[in-house]
């Protein structure tokens, strides 16, 4: 459960549109209509016993404890499920009530184990508390009676056991799962006396359970308890963060017991979760003390060379040297740093400006160049800003939803719960994804159209529709003329209406049928409110910049920005990517997307940070491998991003880093990347420093240190060290004052400070004078730019095609438990859901090829070869093949390609020509990659740790 | 840098523009892209690969190279 430490109000909040006022024993009491006498007592600071009821969950009126009398009436209701009503007296403690509820828990003990001392649960036990409240004094019934006392646990999960000695049978945990989660994993088996919870035919690992937790935090007794918590024990003090996987950005709780974390519990006030969590940020939390940690700083002048540990002086001061050496050698241009999403804004701010400052260049880039790139291009485009258009809570308003490229049951888990509540509600869907994910049918959800396009054709589909909707008549002309550039919207009209945009000229390109296409378009323009929801699915293409502008065609064509419950939402893969777009991570932006050739943008920074700012874009990542191959660039610094896996064409990356002089790698483990470097410096994980994350709604949410940095220094401090180090100091002592400057410099942060989101909790930016207390909805009077601008988005298709060589086309995507490049998840015991990256295969092409599901398979395409092994699955349609890239052992990146989006250089990881192979040992690569592996463990000091080495 | 892909990269920017109805703005914004987006190192091996012939070059590139080589020459630095 909950920490009984946080108020459970007994019933969800209503909305309140009209109030109600009665009198609570003779207290009297407003609280908005629809409300529960449970909560209204509880709002009254009036404690009604409880044990079904939670405020998380609908009530259910099943344990009969909050009875209550109200005046006029006969009996004794449930106060969970009686509505309040204008001028009721209710009494809510009584010698009857108090009788009655006696008798509730008297019952409910006789089937319960005594052992409140030894329970994992003791001193944060509903049931206990229950027992105290009501003033249980003796057991009449006594234990000799059938009980369930001998019923044996299920430890199957390994974040948490299920007792069912211990369960009353509340069907909290079955309502949390439905309700909350969505995935109805849990039955309620049996009745009466005999009625047990069970969940799938044998227990929580074999289930249908995500491991999200909600039935855990759900559950009043210990029944469904988290081991950390049987393990360690209660915590003694909580502190409220931001979950550091994600673009969800979930507030969390950290429990702890001193510096040391117990449970990591969603934060019922938190904006963008409200409550719920999954199984990464609740449970996968215990890489950040796994022993592979690095921990002391190393140094090496060779990659062959052993690793030599040494002080942060001696490692800072190395750097800067190496550093400057190059700069010296080859020129000011010749180094430059990545910046991290999974850092927070100030780091990835300090980064940029110690670019920007320190190395006096703009070769800065972020890993978000190979996610959200096109996002950032698009939207500015199109609407005037970087960013998605909506807060999460905007679904709420949502009519029909289009879901292309993104995948949210498993990339986004805690919004998909929020969209699964939507649709169950009514709301209908379009998925457009090559796979039939979860969302396409799930309990009580069915999409109304999946499109099941050939990988590399949505502009095609994006087109198609947007043709339907103009060419019949469905066009919003009133919306678009007010809101949009006419003579630019009379070019696309002229462009879309064309007939090669139709369905029926584009369903043999993207494999659609074209009646599907004119159904889901109708169906979208029709609808009142319709959002779009999109992912890497549309940005990791050559045309993906093309697609979100495509995207934002539509949502400007069919009225659908400017309001709740519409807009265009890209799902951000990791914790951070939108901040650390916003903190000028580009190459040609500083912070807040301004372009470095604006004069007046450069004075200010240079003014404010006392040296000039170079004019010019500098490199982009894939041109910075580019620039080390030629021999133009020789020195780089990392932050948080493992490169040497993550970016395609790994051939060609290792490459690249192996031409560097000096590549200085910031990370809390030895990853791939680090293995190419000559300092590492060990970084520090979101637990251990502070800082703030934005999320995929433009959230700026807090992070806080809960624990010292394990290697003594926060990552922040390091680049300040580093920057000190190189001749440009820069004086911060604490991070709100990085945010303070971003404040002063970015006209869509001014209002933001820590002590503004402590006060609100967390900002969605813009947050400034104009909207002091942040912009859940942007563009609502108009767009940032002015009037939305229409862009004509021709359908080009990929270099990347298939041949008879490579017959089959390959795309990549994540899986729920494991997180980017796994550095985090394969650390913790997620593993047990995926220890290995796989190959799916649809069985017609399995078939042909005689492979059997199970087998391990040669992967190849024109870039290099991998070994996998086979899942057969209906899933994928025939001649697609797909695979995660969350081991590096598994070196899908071997086999992706160079081909990038036209416009930011954003890797089409979606889209590669392969052919599969049956039977297949190791690859040269792999074989290759497992004594590189070895060597590079060999040259690491004996006392270090192994880090990613095998 | 290697020039096949600055040469791609460019056909491909170009490939976008290739709907724009009007020649001119077309042009424009190729060129405008590159200087916008292109490292002056990148803009300088382009423009060394139209005066050596443009080997793979689109015709489009070409032309926005050629129209709009005073915009996409860095600086010397
Ligand atoms: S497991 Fe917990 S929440 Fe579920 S029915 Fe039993 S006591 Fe209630
Ligand atoms: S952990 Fe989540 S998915 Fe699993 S049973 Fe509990 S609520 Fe359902
Ligand atoms: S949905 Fe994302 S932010 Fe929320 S807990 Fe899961 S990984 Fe963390
Ligand atoms: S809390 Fe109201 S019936 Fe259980």
């Amino acid at each position: 459960m909950y920490s009984n430490k946080v108020q459970d109000f007994g019933t969800p909040a209503r909305p309140a549109a009209k109030s109600v006022a009665l009198q609570i024993d003779g207290q009297p009491v407003t609280v908005p209509a629809g409300t529960s006498v449970l909560r209204a007592a509880a709002l009254a600071g009036v404690n009604i016993p409880k044990l079904c009821a939670t405020d998380s969950l609908e009530a259910f009126g099943s344990c009969r404890l909050c009875l209550v009398e109200v005046e006029g009436r006969r009996g004794f209701p449930a106060s969970c499920t009686t509505h309040c009503e204008p001028g009721m007296k209710v009494r809510t403690q009584s010698r009857k009530l108090a009788d009655l509820r006696r008798g509730v828990m008297e019952l409910y003990i006789s089937d319960h184990p005594l052992d409140c001392l030894t329970c994992p649960a003791n001193g944060n036990c509903e049931l206990q508390d229950m027992a105290g409240v009501t003033g249980l004094r003796e057991v009449r019934y006594g234990y000799a009676g059938e009980n369930h006392l001998a019923a044996p646990k299920d430890e199957s999960n390994p974040y948490f056991t299920f007792d069912p000695t211990k369960c009353i049978v509340c069907s909290r945990c079955v309502r949390a799962c439905d309700e909350i989660q969505g995935t109805f994993a849990l039955t309620v088996q049996g009745r009466g006396f005999g009625s047990t919870i069970a969940a799938g035919p044998t227990n929580f690992l074999d289930s249908e359970c995500v491991s999200c937790g909600a039935c855990v935090q759900a559950c009043p007794t210990s029944t469904l308890m988290e081991k950390s918590i049987v393990d360690q024990g209660q915590p003694d003090h909580a502190v409220d963060t931001t979950c550091a996987y994600c673009g969800v950005g979930c507030a969390f709780r950290a429990e702890m017991k001193g510096s040391e974390v117990v449970r990591m519990v969603p934060h019922k006030d938190g904006k963008a979760n409200h409550g719920h969590s999954c199984i990464k940020g609740r449970f996968a939390w215990g890489y950040a003390t796994h022993p592979d940690r690095v921990n002391t700083p190393m140094i090496r002048s060779k990659i062959t060379d052993p690793w030599r540990e040494v002080s942060w002086d001696e490692a800072i001061a190395y750097a800067a040297s190496e550093i400057k050496r190059i700069q010296a050698r080859y020129g000011k241009d010749s180094v430059g740093g990545i910046t991290s999403s999974r850092c927070t804004n100030e780091e990835t701010y300090l980064v940029q400006k110690l670019v920007r400052a320190g190395f006096g260049n703009n070769n800065v880039d972020t890993c978000a160049r190979v996610c959200h790139s096109p996002t950032g291009y698009g939207l500015k485009t199109t609407l005037g800003e970087s960013a998605g258009t909506q807060d999460f809570d905007s679904v709420e308003h949502t009519d029909c939803m289009i879901v292309i490229g993104a995948n949210p049951t498993d990339g986004h888990p805690v919004f998909a719960s929020r969209m699964k509540q939507r649709l169950r509600a009514g709301a209908t869907l379009i998925v457009i994804d090559p796979r039939r994910i979860d969302l396409v049918r799930t309990p009580h959800v069915a999409a109304d159209f999946h499109l099941p396009l050939k990988p590399g054709t949505n502009v095609a589909v994006l087109n198609a529709m947007a043709h339907v909707i103009v060419t019949e008549g469905l066009a919003r002309e009133g919306y678009v003329r007010e809101r949009c550039e006419v003579d630019q919207y009379e070019k696309w009209k002229t462009f879309i209406a064309s007939p090669k945009n139709s369905p029926e000229a584009l369903e043999a390109e993207c494999g659609v049928p074209a009646a599907s296409l004119r159904g889901a378009a109708r169906l979208f323009a029709k609808a009142g409110n319709g959002a779009i929801y999109y992912g890497l699915g549309v940005t990791e293409h050559s045309q993906g910049s093309t697609t979100v502008m495509a995207i934002a065609n539509l949502a400007m064509v069919t009225g659908n920005i400017g309001r709740p419950g519409v807009g265009v939402n890209p799902l951000r893969g990791q914790n951070n990517v939108q901040g650390s777009c916003d903190m000028g991570s580009f190459p040609h932006e500083l912070p807040g997307y301004r372009h470095v050739g604006d004069a007046g943008v450069r004075e200010l920074f240079a003014t404010t940070w006392g040296v000039p700012i170079q004019d010019e874009p500098g490199l982009r990542i894939p041109n910075m491998f580019d620039a080390a191959i030629d021999g133009s660039f020789k020195g780089l610094y990392v932050q948080g991003e493992d490169i040497a896996q993550s970016d395609p064409d790994t051939k060609h990356v290792q490459k690249a880093l192996e031409s560097l002089e000096c590549l200085i790698v910031q990370d809390i483990f030895l990853c791939e990347t680090a293995k190419y470097a000559h300092v590492l410096l060990p970084g520090s994980s979101f637990l251990e420093k502070d800082g703030t994350f934005t999320n995929a709604e433009r959230r700026i949410s807090r992070v806080r240190k809960v624990m010292p940095p394990l290697a003594g220094m926060a990552d922040w401090e390091v680049t300040v060290a580093l920057s000190r180090a190189l001749g440009y100091p820069m004086h911060y002592d604490h991070p709100s004052q990085v945010m303070d400057e971003i404040a002063l410099l970015t006209p869509t942060f001014t209002g933001v400070s820590y002590d503004k989101i402590d006060r609100l909790g967390s900002i969605q930016w813009p947050c400034n004078d104009a909207a002091p207390d942040g912009t859940p909805v942007m563009h609502e009077q108009e767009f940032v730019r002015g009037k939305g601008r229409f862009v004509v988005t021709e359908y080009v298709a990929t270099p990347e095609r298939t041949t008879r060589k490579f017959p089959l086309i390959l795309t990549t995507g994540r899986i729920l438990s494991q997180y980017n490049v796994g550095a985090q998840t394969r650390r913790t015991e997620n593993k047990v859901w995926h220890d290995a990256d796989v190959l799916e295969i649809h069985p017609h092409d399995a078939e042909q090829r005689g492979i059997t599901h199970g087998e391990m398979v040669s992967l190849q395409s024109r870039k290099g070869e991998t070994t996998l092994r086979a899942v057969v699955t209906e899933r994928m349609q025939p001649g697609v093949v797909y695979t995660t890239f969350h081991h590096p052992e598994s070196g899908v990146n071997v086999v992706t390609t160079e081909n990038s989006d036209w416009a930011t250089n954003c890797p089409e990881y979606k889209v590669t020509a392969v052919q599969v192979v049956a039977h297949a040992k190791k690859s040269e690569w792999q074989r290759g990659f497992d004594s590189f592996a070895s060597q590079q463990e060999g040259l690491l000091p004996k006392t270090a740790v192994r880090g990613d080495v095998r | 840098m290697d020039g096949k892909k600055l040469v791609k990269m460019a056909n491909d920017i170009a490939a976008f523009f290739a709907a724009e109805p009007e020649p001119k703005v077309a042009l424009e914004g190729i060129a405008g892209h590159i200087k916008k987006f292109w490292a002056p190192r990148m803009r300088r091996e382009l423009l060394a690969l139209l005066d050596a012939g443009g080997d793979g070059m689109a015709p489009a590139v070409r032309e926005a190279l050629a129209a709009h080589r005073r915009l996409l020459q860095p600086a010397t630095r």
